[in-house]
């Protein structure tokens, strides 16, 4: 990538991504235009390339999730700056809705694999996903039918239903204690 | 619901008598899952973690884990015990603390077992064998897994394997560690040699009480941290065949280096450490765990006639400060700790006074 600054055929080094009224600002120039524009004083090499490194991908990756910072999973109300200060997911749907932020973070911790291939649930391994979510609405069911928000029971047990009927009618097996036991 | 925590050491870890049992304390599997429609723990209240407490100890319980099973609800325990079952590797410093739901079933008296529930995920299943034998390790833990699994729904992705409060333990969710002694490629000056080549081989070096722990009386963990995209098999073969062998290979020649060409130093650090155990006063658990790994040492390469191992074992672990007072019957403050210390251990090698 060659240096924004005007007539100047120098490789950039120095790249900065700013937020800026929820826009993003990128820059990207050469040592030498951004010492002088003032992007960088006096950076020493080794902080130089920590910046490059580790800072920038950061900012980077922020401003990537700047539009998705309020969404929070729907299953625990986690939200990626909470995770982001913790390292911990609250439950198993924050795999899908951080899906985004996450990919990068996994495939780098796990030296670029990003996909499991070992040992899976004998009884459940079969339609996971839909397991899960299945699981989270009869738990909440559970909730909303002790509360008495039937209101949000019956919203509850209507998304429980079409999962349910979404494979060929089969009702996902449970752990009998688990189950909010409110058949309608 | 409570049982005592055990006292005499019934741990695996301290057996050595497994498979190359002179450099390998124990082979440890452990796997972590969670409950499917359940907020992992640290996003789950007190009454969640309680949902998932009950459910686990009714499922072990019809599951029939182990023909002898104890549940210790920790929130009732004495700090002692809990810091008991720390020094057992039983459970991990993060289970011991704090007042929420939690709970481990080990289980008795063999301690082989161990499921930690409502620890950084709902479910911490281990297995441990005396020595190198991890597949044994795992082919344990695994059908635990099985087991509970036939009982309780787990939360699991197709892509992402079994889903973990960290995303970097996704996937296969497990940690496969071995513990191991090595007095000689600490003496020797070699020990980076091991650091290196287990950074290479992509794996980790933690001390005696895993994460976060320090490396004290030459005891080191090594276990693997990449979870996903292999499975269980290649990563519990990879340390059986490959990274402990290695080790083992280094540490036994660093042995036969010192004692065919330091002799006399190996003999007079033995000899010293033994003298200090035998004479001491004053006794932190730190330099008692230096000076047994030393007698240990000593006793496996004959440098040292006595004492019996097996009450070497015994001291690493009673040496500890919750064993140290549960051994005592009372607590006791850090300073009475290293007089008392000092007396069990002068006692228990059978010095004069
Ligand atoms: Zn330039
Ligand atoms: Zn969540």
């Amino acid at each position: 990538m060659k240096c924004d600054n005007e007539g100047c055929e120098n490789e950039a080094t120095v790249h900065e991504v700013v937020i800026r009224n929820g826009k993003k600002v990128e820059r990207h120039q050469c040592e030498q235009c951004a010492r002088s524009t003032g992007m960088i004083q006096h950076v020493s090499p080794s902080a130089h390339e920590l910046l490059a490194k580790v800072i920038l991908p950061q900012a980077k990756e922020i401003a990537e999730g700047a539009g998705q910072k309020r969404i929070s999973c729907p299953g625990c109300g986690m939200t990626i700056a909470r995770f982001r200060q913790h390292g911990l997911l609250g439950c198993a749907e924050c795999y899908t809705a951080f899906a985004q932020q996450l990919g990068p973070l996994i495939e780098r911790a796990q030296e670029g694999a990003t996909a499991h291939i070992g040992k899976s649930p004998k009884r459940t391994g079969g339609d996971a996903a839909r397991h899960n979510r299945a699981a989270a609405l009869r738990r909440q069911l559970r909730e909303a039918v002790s509360a008495e928000e039937y209101e949000r029971a019956a919203r509850i047990r209507d998304e429980l239903r079409t999962i349910e009927n979404a494979n060929g009618g089969r009702r996902g097996p449970h752990a009998p204690s688990a189950d909010a036991g409110n058949e309608p | 619901m409570n049982a005592p925590v055990p006292n005499e050491s019934g741990a695996q870890w301290l057996r050595s008598d497994g498979a190359e049992g002179d450099v390998v304390m124990s082979s440890r599997v452990r796997l972590a899952r969670n409950l499917a429609g359940f907020p992992f723990p640290n996003a789950a209240d007190n009454e969640e973690r309680q949902d998932v407490l009950d459910l686990v100890t009714r499922a072990a319980a019809g599951a029939e884990l182990a023909p002898n099973l104890v549940t210790l609800e920790l929130a009732r325990l004495p700090d002692v015990d809990r810091y008991a079952l720390v020094e057992r590797h039983l459970i991990s410093k993060q289970l011991a603390h704090g007042d929420a739901p939690r709970a481990v079933i080990l289980s008795s008296p063999d301690e082989w077992l161990s499921v930690m529930i409502n620890e950084e995920d709902h479910l911490r299943i281990q297995a441990i064998h005396a020595g190198l034998d991890v597949r044994a390790a795992h082919t344990a833990a695994d059908a635990v897994d099985d087991k509970l699994e036939s009982r309780i729904d787990y939360a699991y992705s197709n892509e992402l394997g079994y889903l973990t409060a960290c995303p970097t333990n996704v996937g296969a969710g497990i940690r496969v560690s071995v513990m191991l002694h090595l007095p000689a490629l600490r003496l020797t000056g070699d020990i980076d040699k091991v650091r290196r080549a287990v950074k290479d081989m992509k794996h980790t070096v933690r001390g005696f009480y895993g994460e976060g722990s320090d490396v004290v009386g030459d005891f080191y963990q090594i276990s693997n941290h990449t979870t996903l995209g292999k499975t269980e098999g290649e990563i519990v073969d990879f340390m059986e065949t490959q990274l402990a062998p290695t080790i083992i290979g280094y540490e036994r020649k660093a042995r036969e280096k010192m004692l065919n060409a330091r002799r006399t130093h190996l003999e007079d650090k033995v000899h010293r450490a033994f003298g200090a155990l035998l004479h001491a006063r004053l006794l932190t658990s730190d330099e008692a765990l230096e000076k047994l790994s030393l007698v240990r040492f000593g006793v496996l390469c004959g440098v040292l006639k006595g004492p019996d191992p097996r009450v070497v074992n015994d001291l690493i672990l009673l040496t500890q400060p919750a064993h140290l007072q549960r051994v005592s019957g009372r607590t006791m403050e850090q300073g009475e700790r290293t007089v008392a210390r000092a007396s069990l251990v002068r006692q228990r090698l059978g010095a004069a006074t």
